[in-house]
């Protein structure tokens, strides 16, 4: 058992949980984030659409409506602040059939009503001219100027590492498994040991029921529910520019087609609810059905361009509802679950709401000297000759690249695992600084990335792993002949 | 800025070849540049030996070739960069690359050789459904943790692809200590040479799966298993044929992709069953003065075509550089091809000023037995040949004479057939 007692100790190190510990470290107190995996980002945070929805979709007057339009408010200052990738490239909803034009009629007023600005409807022709490669079937669609794409693990990561230089701490490969009042503080075990905290953030993604169902007797339920997608390689972006939904009509619910901030095309999601909180594998079926439902809303989308498959697990709760905030029978405990689509774009503003309850609840005064500013890290090629070369005299790491399809330096992958919390695995590498994202899929790079971690880390070859411990990718030494 | 009459990027066999060739053809201003700190290329890690045997008439290793080529290289004096990576071209053929001593470097070019290899597909554009955990390689990065580092990336293996690199690492895992268990093969035919299936397989008793893949992966950290199906003729997997073979390891093997970023940076047009760039008989892309060659032009199953195709590319690029008024305008004739071929390699051909027969590769589709391979200019046989089986794994060729070119001044177009031989 450790002697100090924290303030907040957070669960989950996704988006959420990040957040909390971004918006909670602008106060004075002691606050740790507790992450199962070997590193921030390694759930649903990491396998999403990336999108920051406008917020016409969720129903008025919920949470999830009110946290989706405030958050993706937040979202173009958050990215000038902490250095990630946002781009607000507008979001567009397909029509396919005279039939359906009520259902997107009563989505923009759905939208209207959530104060979403700068909604339209747009005609085929319009539409043409937004999007050329739009299905012949489209009749006219939903225009919402306010949709944004974000780069998901960037804005992750950025938060983690403005709440760490903050004061906020993080332990990695470190699993809750129990929580239990003492007294008037909680003490929350965990496979490195207990930790005693005066409140309890719980932000576990997937399992965030099962910590609410530890402390308070009115239960709840997450589903897990996946959704597959294709990532096709850069040279087929520019294809689509906007995001592009279809309406709900009587082809089904559609998959998405939508441009990413590093300019490659994403195609997805399915929806399938499954049992295991943890089985993010991909099937054929999933993947033929985006086929077919992508070609619905796009013509010719380029498919053979795949470059990786991935799926990730929404969180469902039954009543389709975020939950947030204190249960009533128990106080210091703080809830964000449930937290499906749309909670990347509400992230911002649910971190920034339980900073506050948390921060009242405790008296928590703000600090003089937080720092909301956080800079990512550097891209050399993005800089002009003369600038890149006076960098390269002090650190000659950033003239040599490892990752030549997306032209990576060493000096970028160094910067990754030195960053606090920094990169401890060979995805950890990659979501932060793209080396192995590319279209060889780390074919080339993944041995010299895996000597430049075991320098950084001081430890063998063998010891570096894909993604956490149980992940070594070296299983042995050549025979010794 | 430095000028240079021949640049060649890569210095992979190809590269080499080109570099000497240029010299050989009186270039005495040359510069080579390659990202990785030796020369060679991909045969550096290509330990086992059948390296040569057109070329030097014995059979060397893969760094024995390289070093032949290397040493001819420095005799040259020709100007290297080594561990400098070519970032882009521009059209008037300045390249920038990068290093860590000399930080971004612009040269300027009269003429470029490209070579630059090719690299492999990966799981993702295979989309294998399953988990994505560690123990899913392609083969040639298990072959450069195996042959360079020493690693072993796994100890009971499946191999999905038969191409030549997946059989030699079934090889090679096994003489390690790695239990292979089977290689399977979407198409009803190996991707490889018959030599490697005898070598690398049957001496070792691993089974090879014709008409199967992989249908799913499981294991949240490592590999733990892979489901194996057979695949009907439109190559879907049949359900009921399930085969798990429990195992830490997947390699990968299914083909290799050119690597052509720079390629298409500098806008020249790309043939879409190659990926690499289309090019003249003379190897010259549709930007004037830009040369290609090696895997980076279409990939080669055996290193001595790619050396006599770069010398190929060297000598056009000096003279190039020369300004031989034969480059300033060029007619070109189409080569067209019946259904069986897939590509050919040139895909046209230039008649003015020739002085050498023109040596067509292509590959074929499917295996074929007993035919008769014809190069035709209208109803004017150039050239045939009669081949008792052409596999797609093995890459065919076929020999325009200088002689009848000379002789087919206005032909329209170059016609290549494959007809049963009766
Ligand atoms: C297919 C799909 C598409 C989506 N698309 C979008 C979109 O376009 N736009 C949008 O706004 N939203 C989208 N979402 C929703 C969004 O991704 C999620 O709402 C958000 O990522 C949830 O973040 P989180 O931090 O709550 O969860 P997670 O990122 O899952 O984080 C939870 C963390 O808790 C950790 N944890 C769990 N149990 C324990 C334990 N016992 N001890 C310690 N740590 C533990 C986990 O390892 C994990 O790191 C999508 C979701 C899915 C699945
Ligand atoms: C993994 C693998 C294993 C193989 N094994 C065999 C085998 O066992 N037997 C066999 O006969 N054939 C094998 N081959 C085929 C073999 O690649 C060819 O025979 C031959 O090596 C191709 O020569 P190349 O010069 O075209 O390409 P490479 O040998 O690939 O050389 C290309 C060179 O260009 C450099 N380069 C690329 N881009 C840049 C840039 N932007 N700037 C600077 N330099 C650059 C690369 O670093 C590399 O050194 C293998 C191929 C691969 C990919």
């Amino acid at each position: 058992m450790q002697n100090k007692i924290y303030d907040t100790l957070i669960i989950g190190a996704g988006i959420v949980g990040c957040s909390v510990a971004r918006y909670l470290s602008k106060y004075k107190g002691g606050i740790a984030v507790l992450e199962r995996k070997e590193d921030v980002c390694c759930g649903t945070s990491k396998a999403n659409s990336g999108i920051v929805h406008a917020g016409f979709d969720a129903k008025h007057g919920t949470l999830m409506a009110l946290y989706n339009v405030r958050g993706s408010r937040m979202y173009p200052k958050l990215s000038e602040e902490l250095d990630f990738k946002y781009e607000n490239n507008g979001s567009i909803v397909l029509c396919l059939s005279e039939e359906d034009r009520p259902k997107l009629v009563s989505l923009y007023e759905n939208g209207v009503r959530n104060g979403v600005f700068g909604l339209r409807i747009v005609e085929r022709d319009e539409l043409l001219t937004l999007e050329p490669h739009i299905s012949d079937e489209a009749v006219c669609a939903l225009y919402a100027p306010a949709g944004g794409i974000v780069c998901p693990f960037d804005a992750t990561f950025a938060m983690a590492e403005n709440a760490a230089h903050n004061g906020a701490e993080f332990f990695f490969d470190t699993k809750v498994t129990d929580i239990v009042r003492e007294d008037e503080l909680w003490k929350v075990v965990t496979t490195r040991g207990s930790y005693l905290t005066r409140t309890v953030v719980n932000a576990a993604g997937c399992y965030s029921d099962v910590f609410h169902n530890m402390v308070s007797s009115s239960k709840i339920k997450i589903t897990p529910r996946r959704g597959e997608y294709f990532l096709l390689d850069r040279t087929a972006g520019g294809y689509v520019s906007h995001t592009i939904f279809r309406l709900p009509g009587k082809m089904g619910k559609g998959v998405l087609v939508t441009p990413t901030v590093h300019g490659n095309i994403l195609v997805g999601p399915t929806a399938e609810d499954i049992d295991d909180k943890d089985d993010v594998s991909t099937t054929a079926d999933g993947l033929d059905k985006i086929r077919l439902q992508s070609a619905l809303s796009i013509k010719d989308l380029p498919l053979n361009k795949t470059i990786t498959s991935f799926s990730g697990l929404r969180s469902h709760e039954a009543g389709h509802e975020f939950i947030i905030g204190e249960p009533e029978d128990a106080e210091g405990f703080f809830d964000c679950a449930g937290i499906e689509s749309p909670g990347l774009s509400a992230a911002p503003a649910i971190g920034e709401d339980i900073a506050t309850m948390i921060a009242d609840k405790l008296n928590l005064e703000e600090k003089e000297d937080f720092d909301p500013y956080r800079t990512g890290i550097l891209d050399p090629l993005t800089l002009d000759e003369d600038r890149l070369n006076e960098l390269i005299k002090v650190r000659p790491d950033y003239g040599k690249i490892i990752c030549r399809c997306e032209s990576v330096t060493e000096g970028q992958i160094r910067d990754a695992i030195r960053r606090i919390p920094g990169a401890r695995s060979i995805d950890g590498v990659k979501r932060r600084v793209r080396a192995g994202m590319g279209r060889c899929q780390g074919g080339f790079c993944s041995p010299s990335v895996m000597e430049i971690i075991a320098d950084e880390l001081n430890c063998d070859i063998s010891d570096v792993t894909k993604k956490g411990q149980g992940s070594e990718i070296i299983l042995g030494e050549n025979k010794v002949l | 800025m430095t000028c240079y009459e021949v640049v060649v990027i890569g210095g992979g066999p190809a590269g080499l070849a080109a570099a000497i060739s240029a010299y050989e053809n009186g270039c005495r201003s040359i510069l080579l540049i390659e990202r990785d700190k030796k020369l060679g290329g991909i045969l550096n890690q290509c330990i086992h030996n059948g390296f040569g045997l057109h070329t030097f008439k014995e059979e060397l290793t893969g760094p024995e070739y390289a070093d032949r080529y290397s040493r001819r290289f420095y005799e040259t004096g020709a100007d290297l960069m080594l561990q400098t990576t070519v970032l882009d071209i521009s059209e008037d053929k300045v390249i920038r690359a990068i290093n860590e001593k000399d930080g971004l470097v612009t040269v300027k070019a009269k003429a470029i050789v490209l070579s630059m290899g090719c690299r492999e597909r990966s799981r993702g554009a295979l989309n294998i459904p399953g988990t994505r955990p560690a123990g899913v390689y392609s083969a040639g990065t298990a072959q450069k943790l195996v042959n360079i580092d020493g690693k072993m990336p796994g100890k009971k293996v499946v191999i999905l692809g038969s191409g030549d690199i997946g059989l030699i690492m079934a090889r090679r895992m096994t003489l390690e200590g790695a239990k292979v268990l089977a290689v399977v093969e979407l198409m009803p035919y190996s991707g490889g040479l018959k030599r490697n299936i005898v070598q690398c397989l049957e001496d070792f008793d691993i089974p090879l799966y014709l008409s199967h893949t992989v249908t799913k992966v499981e294991g949240e950290n490592r590999v733990e298993a892979v489901t194996v199906s057979e695949v009907d003729e439109n190559r879907k997997p049949i359900q009921g044929t399930e085969i798990r073979y429990e195992c830490d390891t997947l390699l990968l093997s299914c083909g290799l992709i050119p690597e052509n970023e720079l390629t298409q940076g500098l806008g020249a047009s790309m043939n879409k069953v190659t990926n690499g760039p289309v090019v003249d008989s003379d190897l010259e892309t549709s930007i004037p003065g830009v040369f290609a060659c090696g895997n980076v032009l279409h990939v080669h199953d055996l290193v001595d075509f790619v050396s006599e195709e770069a010398s190929d590319a060297g000598r056009n690029a000096a003279m190039y550089a020369a300004a031989e008024p034969r480059y300033k305008v060029k007619t070109k004739i189409p080569v067209k091809f019946s259904k069986e071929i897939r590509y050919t390699v040139p895909s046209s051909v230039v008649l003015a000023g020739i002085s050498e027969d023109i040596k067509l590769r292509f590959r074929v589709g499917n295996i074929y037995r007993y035919k008769k391979v014809t190069a035709l200019a209208g109803d004017r046989v150039l050239a045939k040949k009669i081949r008792k089986v052409m596999t797609p794994g093995e890459m065919e060729e076929i020999v325009l004479p200088i002689g009848k070119l000379k002789d087919i001044k206005g032909a329209l177009e170059i016609t290549i057939t494959v007809e049963d031989n009766d």
